[in-house]
């Protein structure tokens, strides 16, 4: 894997994947909309006021997800302030959710333009994609959520680098892992990429 | 209903300290084991449009003090600030400035 380059002259960021690679981030932007869009926010669950209830279907949720990943994804915005983070909440995780589910679905976007097909059948494939400054930069935040989803749902912490390569490389936990670091140098040249 | 009490004013306040402006808010952005030091480096300078110093600085203080605070105003500027990083995915939360 090269990872994200910048062109010289058309100052557009490039990278070239393989068909296995392409597929694969296809896969973790597609389950990244799924989770954004399936598991719902739900409206203010903890209430039974009807009124309050009704009023939480308008605007948005004003309760921390339960799924971990969408807690890390949408964090409380006051520590120390239940009201007030829960208005934060109604208003902002709406507009945040549907901004990372469109950064996402640019990459599927992407690679599919680019010529990745429905199914991957073809051995040898090679997918081109370049792309525009806000395009590039659209890519490197569906990367952070896409890897704060992996690292959440493994419970990486600092410093476990260790533990990782410890666990057998059959361990899916090890292989998810794998795509996790694999995801942050793709990233990690893109920002490179996008700071020449 | 209530009525004035008969209250001194401190005299150690100065003039600029007795205010009954809002108090200016801040926006913390805590570490976390997930986000790389160059993604946080460049949207620290991308979004407040800090320069590489400033951003690298702020950076640090989240990556060894566990959080920094990274912009300071009215609630309102602050709740959009907190917005914008967690649109970024950094961990963001905001408190009044002590």
């Amino acid at each position: 894997m090269s990872g994200f380059a910048r062109h010289r002259r058309s100052r557009r960021v490039i990278a070239t994947f393989t068909g296995f690679e392409a597929d694969l981030l296809r896969s973790l932007a597609s389950q990244m909309v799924e989770l954004l869009r399936n598991e719902r926010a739900e409206p203010a669950a903890a209430t039974t006021d009807p009124f309050e209830r009704m009023m939480a279907e308008f605007s948005g949720p004003t309760t921390i997800p339960e799924d971990p990943v969408l807690a890390r994804l949408f964090p409380t915005a006051y520590p120390d302030d239940p009201d007030a983070a829960a208005d934060f909440r109604r208003f902002t995780e709406g507009t945040l959710r549907d901004g990372k589910a469109a950064a996402a679905g640019t990459i599927i976007d992407t690679l599919e333009d680019a010529g990745l097909p429905p199914e991957l059948t073809e051995d040898g494939l090679v997918i081109d994609v370049e792309l525009e400054e806000g395009e590039a930069e659209t890519w490197m935040r569906a990367f952070t959520d896409i890897r704060l989803a992996l690292a959440t749902r493994l419970g990486v912490e600092e410093g476990d680098e260790d533990y990782w390569l410890s666990l057998p490389d059959e361990d899916p936990r090890a292989q998810a892992h794998d795509i996790y670091d694999w995801v942050g140098l793709l990233q990690e040249s893109l920002i490179e990429a996008l700071s020449r | 209903m209530s009525a004035a009490s008969p209250v001194e004013v401190e005299p150690t306040l100065t003039p600029d300290e007795i205010t009954f402006l809002a108090k200016p808010w801040v926006t913390i952005v805590w570490d976390d084991p997930v986000n790389l030091m160059s993604y946080v480096t460049y949207v620290f300078r991308k979004y407040f449009g800090y320069d590489k110093a400033k951003a690298e600085k702020l950076m640090m203080e989240v990556h060894t003090d566990g959080k920094s605070a990274v912009s300071t105003g009215t609630r309102e500027e602050m709740e959009r600030d907190v917005q914008a990083m967690h649109e970024y995915g950094l961990w963001a939360t905001m408190e009044k400035a002590s």
